[in-house]
């Protein structure tokens, strides 16, 4: 689900800022009277972009846009990579023919599960303030409205393309997301799921987020992995475990972090170090070696410390000059690291802010993020082993350091409040959630601060809350793979193929590499040009009883082979049958090549036969047939027509001893 | 190909857990042990038995540790720190969590506290923790190429697991320790069906089978309840992890139930420090106690608070929980000594005490004043009997659920283990070994052939192959009519194809046209035929002035023939086909052709009326099957 659409929407007006809704909805009452009204709409397009412009209404969803288009029975495995790849997944599973597999991650599986919950009761207060939706198209999404939106919002509403509009959705019910849930299947981390016997699928952590995962899908024909966007060295979950996906048959690169960035994709190996350093002259050890430091170099890990280090100084300079900060939560994992700094932080500075968490989930999420050490990245499991607690908000919540509300009107908020104050709450979307409360209450105080992950359009985030004195700092976190490490990653992965995704193609330029590739994009379908004998694995009790025979020509032994076959945890396996009667000496049941008339002759006076050829012709005297006529020890004629051999005998013995000798002439099995 | 099973601990006895096997080339040590009755050499396994070089690391593929009780980790920072083992190691989460405490209670008792020599120090715990890695539940891990691992839940205590190990075509399972009833905090032991060469299973309780659980919890509670409810003192001696928690769940939610307000005690850091790694290791208990935990962890005790000395001699009830378990020492013995005179007080025992120590003393007094003891004993005894093991219907039902082809029994007592392997021997006819220490065991393992297969092959082996069978009612009988439907369909996939076998290519299977193809050649059809005079007898006495038999006559013949057939091979379809009669590739037909070229043998040009000629033509597949058409079809003129 594309939650960045979001901000096409207004956001519930509150008492603070009623005033400015009531003058909108005047004067667009006096605008339908009278002639002007064409006019006006005019001056509205040309217009530009301002709070007013956004749309008043509960917000709608832009989902993936074919989906209405898919027959989603013909689905059969649903994977989800981390808890915002989710969000979307009710729209799916809520369609009466749905009948897929939905696997994810335990951890996917719950956190997905609280966000979705999260963003349905958020909408709550937008229904209280708008009332229920009467129809499934709202005023706002017919025509004559949409054409008087700002041209950025029609962009927005329409797609870059123009081919977006159809899929706007109303947000899903609380009993779709529950019903949902009963759907998926949750793994572990390298948990093996068998999908109808033939498809091994196994989910591999990422590194973005808890929980968050790469798969493997391997079955008797081929392998894939699936890369989504991996983070080598997490600062909260458990890191990228490529190790896990090296030498699979084709891997689907599906990282698209690096859209926005500038680095390329080449095999200028600048980063490598040493300028002289020549591949060839190291084993392949070396260079595999090389590239996992080059991968795993704690750069990025301190980078992201930085930054985060960053984020709790100039908040304690803001509590100090008394203004309270804003959080909005976007990953649990950076949320959780950011609790831990504060905790830390504060404590050196000697400052006692209380910190508040506020989310309709709030509870059940720290409550969970207090079990799953199996999920999370090295520092905090050495954490459990040296009998500490996993974090340090456990002792922050007795302490009374950190609150945690359901909404912001609780009663028992209200009660605590003070301020300064720090707060983390959703939606990063600024529209929903109580974030747009603090907001409206702050956006004027110079020395509050509001902390935004990069990647949102911050002028029209901040639409609705202009003028804003309030100050604001965005930051980026590491949230996929750089290209430059891409290239090395791939070539200790060692796919055969590897399928990049259009958009990509200007930061790859031309490669040099092992492996074959190609570009998908949006709705086209990719063949991809690679082919492979299944694996078949035969019981030892059926290959001992295979016979083989030498083919005269070739060098090469055959045998015919009969058994059942049966497909166990994806892989092919051929038994012996139960009702198989092996003889002996079982006869050839297909011949093949061309009889050779003086072996035959050779190999039948061998047996003592008393044999003569005769050649018939045909009417214009083109050759016809050749016959052998065996006279001793009794009367037999074998008929030789191009690749057919007819044997009449009147005696069984005399017809066996002949087919057998030409079983000795021909190839046979 | 074979796994070979080389037992260093545990053989035919309980203790010091050590089992090295070797599966294909591959060698996994399964628990690193040590004996707790031993203080000599005896209490370790003996390591020089897997490398006489005492290179271990690279004798032994990765080392894996079901469980955190010393006698199936305790002689592992030995292994690793003093024996220099430096290979990977293997344990759940919530193992590598509380090993180093078990471990580090023990190095204390046994240096600080009986004064012996150490065998390892706190940094070698801390240096030996340092290289394990830890592993979830289910997840598969690669450890090289070719050997993987998976752990399976096992209950008995928390983090336990069995192991899964493969290699090649061959697996093993060997269980450690496990429980397959759920009990108050941890669930039963979960396994996948899984194809296997061996499993190795523990057989503490080979013999027994156990009631309900339920009974014996309601007689624990009621002991307690009684002599709280007088003014008493409880005294609950316990090991720190794992008993302690149970039993404190299971008062806890009596005292909720019950609206108690008695105060529980635990007494040591330890127990409290547990008690946290029970709190974020609840994904590791049972189901009943994970699905609680967003509202309260089960193991946030509401009525457990920490014990102090001072409040040993203070007045009214109480519950105290005490290391050590067997009151070998330690504050259990300290707090029995000033209890023990009252007898309003309780304490309860474990299952099993080790002799020499006060526990077993009271276990084996059944009534409290004749314990010799240096004070005076008056105090009530509760022995409980909980245990976490299996009991033998549990080790039945997982090794019939599992199915190996071989079992072998370790962690027992070596007569009840004799009684158990007969009874998996006989009722699972499974074959069963139980090798002492120091033992070695051969098992031969399943082994495939790999081969590639061909898209097309696999095609056919997957199409249906629709098979159907008229049964001919006139031949049942009335009970039969009803039961069996008059047409039966059957789809035998039969897989049929060709391996080929060339130098330096590894095998390949193909299917038949696909096999001629690529070698270019064509088929070569063989037949054989024959043309042979039958006798007919003349049965329509009008018509024998006929020269030749006529159409119809013909006609009639050949069904003749055919109903015989029909009745002749059951097992075949024969098909009347006016023309002629197919039976597979047998096809019989008049002949009218004198110059039939099968007609071999002798051959006189006779021209009788009531002569006629049969040619019958097959392919060599069904040789056999048409000499015996032949023999019935000249047989006619001796039938009619």
């Amino acid at each position: 689900m594309d939650l960045s659409s979001l901000a096409i929407f207004s956001p519930v007006p509150t008492s603070s800022n009623s005033i400015a809704y009531n003058r909108k909805f005047s004067c667009s009452s006096e605008k339908y009277a009278g002639l002007e009204l064409n006019e006006d709409k005019r001056l509205k397009i040309d217009k530009p972009l301002d709070a007013n412009s956004l749309i008043g209404a509960e917000p709608h969803y832009r989902t993936v846009k074919n989906l209405l288009l898919w027959n989603v029975s013909f689905i059969d495995v649903v994977l989800i990579s981390s808890p915002m790849g989710m969000l979307g997944l009710p729209f799916l599973t809520r369609n009466k023919d749905f009948s897929a597999k939905v696997y994810a991650t335990e951890a996917t599986a719950r956190i997905g599960q609280l966000m979705m919950e999260d963003l349905v009761s958020m909408h709550k207060e937008y229904r209280q303030f708008y009332g229920a939706e009467e129809s499934d198209a709202p005023q706002w999404m017919k025509w004559d409205e949409l054409e008087l939106l700002p041209l950025e919002l029609r962009q927005i509403v329409f797609g870059a393309d123009g081919t977006e509009f159809g899929g706007w959705m109303p947000l899903y019910s609380a009993a779709d997301v529950k019903a949902c849930m009963l759907k998926v299947e949750c793994l572990k981390y390298a948990e093996e799921a068998c999908y109808g016997g033939t498809l091994i699928i196994q989910a591999f952590s990422s590194g973005l987020e808890i929980g968050s995962c790469n798969w493997g899908i391997s079955g008797p024909k081929a392998s894939i992995s699936y890369i989504s966007s991996s983070v080598f060295s997490s600062a909260a979950a458990m890191s990228f475990n490529y190790q896990a996906l090296q030498r699979s048959d084709v891997i689907l690169y599906s990282d698209f972090s690096s859209c926005n960035g500038l680095d390329k994709f080449d095999n200028d190996d600048n980063c490598s170090g040493a300028a002289g350093n020549n591949y060839s002259n190291l084993s392949s050890d070396d260079v595999n070696s090389e590239g996992h430091d080059t991968l795993l170099n704690d750069e990025e890990y301190l980078e992201e410390m930085e930054k985060l280090n960053f984020i709790c100084s100039c908040s304690v300079d803001c509590i100090k000059a008394g203004g309270s900060v804003l959080i909005p939560i976007a990953r649990i994992g950076i949320t959780l690291q950011l609790l831990e700094r504060f905790a830390v932080n504060l404590a050196s500075e000697n400052m006692r802010v209380p910190i508040f968490l506020i989310s309709s989930v709030a509870e059940e999420l720290i409550a969970f993020t207090n079990i799953i050490p199996e999920w999370l990245c090295e520092q905090w499991q050495d954490r459990l082993y040296s009998g500490q607690p996993l974090f340090s908000h456990v002792e922050m919540l007795k302490d009374g350091r950190l609150y945690l509300f359901p909404a912001i009107h609780s009663l028992k908020l209200l009660k605590t409040w003070q301020e300064p104050c720090i707060v983390f709450c959703p939606h990063w979307s600024l529209r929903l959630g109580p974030v747009v409360h603090l907001l409206l209450r702050w956006s004027a105080d110079q020395n509050s601060l509001l902390v935004m992950e990069e990647g949102l359009d911050a002028n029209l985030a901040l639409l609705p809350f202009k003028p804003m004195a309030m100050k604001v700092l965005q930051c980026s976190f590491v949230s996929g793979i750089q290209m430059q490490k891409s290239h090395h990653l791939l070539k200790i992965l060692q796919p055969r193929h590897v399928l990049f995704p259009e958009i990509l193609r200007q930061h790859i330029g031309p490669l040099e590499t092992v492996f074959s590739f190609n570009y998908y994009s949006e709705n086209k379908m990719v063949h991809i040009p690679y082919m492979k004998d299944s694996e078949l694995d035969i019981t030892v009790e059926l290959a001992c009883q295979l016979q083989y025979t030498t083919l005269k020509q070739q060098d090469m032994n055959i045998s015919r082979l009969k058994g059942e076959l049966m497909i166990e945890h994806g892989r092919y396996r051929l038994h012996l049958g139960n009702d198989e009667q092996v003889s002996s000496h079982p006869r050839p049941l297909v011949h093949f090549g061309r009889i050779d008339l003086n072996n035959l002759l050779t190999a039948l006076q061998k047996l003592d036969m008393n044999a003569t050829l005769e050649e018939v012709t045909g009417a214009a005297g083109s050759h016809k047939a050749s016959r052998i006529h065996v006279s001793e020890p009794s009367k037999a004629m074998i008929e030789v027509i191009e690749a057919q051999t007819v044997i009449s005998a009147a005696d069984e013995n005399i017809a066996s001893v002949i087919s057998q000798a030409i079983s000795g002439v021909l190839d046979c099995i | 190909m074979v796994i070979e099973c080389l037992v260093l601990g545990a053989g035919q006895e309980v203790g010091k857990s050590c089992v090295v096997v070797t599966i294909n080339g591959k060698r996994i040590m399964f628990d690193c042990g040590m004996h707790m009755g031993y203080l000599d050499h005896r209490r370790y396994p003996d390591f020089s038995l897997i490398s006489k070089s005492h290179d271990f690391t690279r004798s032994l593929s990765c080392i894996i540790i079901t469980h955190f009780h010393l006698d199936h980790i305790g002689a592992l920072p030995y292994f690793t720190q003093v024996c220099g083992y430096n290979g990977p190691i293997y344990m759940t989460y919530p193992t590598k969590a509380l090993a180093p405490l078990m471990l580090e209670d023990y190095r204390k008792v046994m240096v600080d506290r009986r004064g012996e020599e150490e065998q390892f120090s706190s940094e070698h715990i801390v240096e030996c923790m340092k290289k394990v890695t830890a592993v979830d539940l289910k997840q598969t891990i690669q450890v090289d190429e070719d050997l993987q691992i998976r752990a399976y839940y096992a209950g008995h205590v928390l983090g336990a697991a069995m192991f899964y190990a493969k290699v090649g075509d061959a697996a093993i399972v060997y269980t450690g320790d496990y429980n397959m009833t759920p009990d108050r905090h941890l669930g039963a032991a979960q396994i996948d069906r899984l194809q296997l060469d061996l499993v190795i299973t523990e057989s503490t309780y080979a013999t027994t089978y156990r009631d309900s659980k339920y009974v014996r919890e309601r007689e624990f509670l009621k002991a307690v309840h009684k002599c709280v409810a007088s003014g008493g003192k409880v005294l609950i001696p316990t090991f720190a992890l794992g008993r302690a928690q149970e039993l404190c769940m299971l008062l806890d939610d009596y005292w909720e139930r019950m609206n108690l307000k008695v105060p529980i005690y635990f007494s040591a850091g330890l127990t409290i420090q547990a008690n946290m790694y029970y709190k974020v290791l609840i994904n590791w208990t049972s189901q009943k106690v994970k699905d609680t935990y967003a509202t309260r962890n089960a193991f946030d005790f509401k009525n457990v608070l920490s014990f102090d000395r001072s409040l040993i001699n203070a007045p009214g009830a109480c519950v105290l929980f005490a290391t050590p378990g067997m009151i070998s020492g330690g504050f259990s013995l300290e707090v029995f000594k000033q209890w023990a005179p009252c007898e309003k007080n309780l304490v309860t025992l474990p299952g099993y005490c080790v002799a020499g120590t006060v526990g077993h003393k009271l276990m084996s007094a059944k009534i409290p004043t004749q314990i010799r003891l240096d004070e005076d004993v008056q105090i009530n005894i509760h022995q409980l009997s909980f245990s976490p093991h299996t009991d033998a219907k549990g080790i039945m039902d997982l090794v019939k659920f599992l199915s190996p082809k071989h079992v072998i029994l370790v962690h027992g007592e070596k007569p009840k283990m004799v009684t158990l392997k007969e009874k998996i021997q006989s009722e699972l006819g499974i074959q069963c070994y139980l090798p002492a220490n120091s033992e070695s065991l051969c098992i031969p393992t399943t082994h495939h052939i790999k081969a590639g297969a061909s898209d097309a092959f696999v095609r056919s082996c997957l199409s249906p192959n629709f098979k159907f069978l008229k049964t001919n009612s006139a031949e049942l009988d009335d009970s039969h009519k009803r039961t069996m439907p008059l047409l039966q369909v059957y789809d035998d996939r039969v897989s049929e194809g060709i391996l080929t076998l060339q130098k330096n290519q590894s095998p390949k299977v193909v299917n038949q046209n696909e096999f001629m193809e690529a070698l270019g050649v064509e088929k070569h059809e063989v037949k054989l035929a024959h043309c042979f005079r039958v006798y007919i007898p003349d049965s329509e006495s009008g018509d024998a002035s006929d020269c030749l038999p006529s159409t119809s006559r013909k006609g009639s013949l050949l069904h003749l023939i055919s109903e015989k057939l029909c009745r002749e091979l059951p097992d075949f379809d024969v098909q009347d086909c006016q023309e002629h009669i197919q039976i597979q590739s047998v096809v019989v037909s008049f002949c009218s052709n004198e110059k039939c070229p099968h007609r071999t043998g002798v051959s006189l040009q006779s021209v009788d009326k009531k002569e006629v000629h049969f040619c019958c033509s097959w392919s060599v597949a069904d040789d056999a099957l048409a000499w015996r058409i032949v023999a019935s079809i000249k047989n006619l003129e001796l039938d009619t």
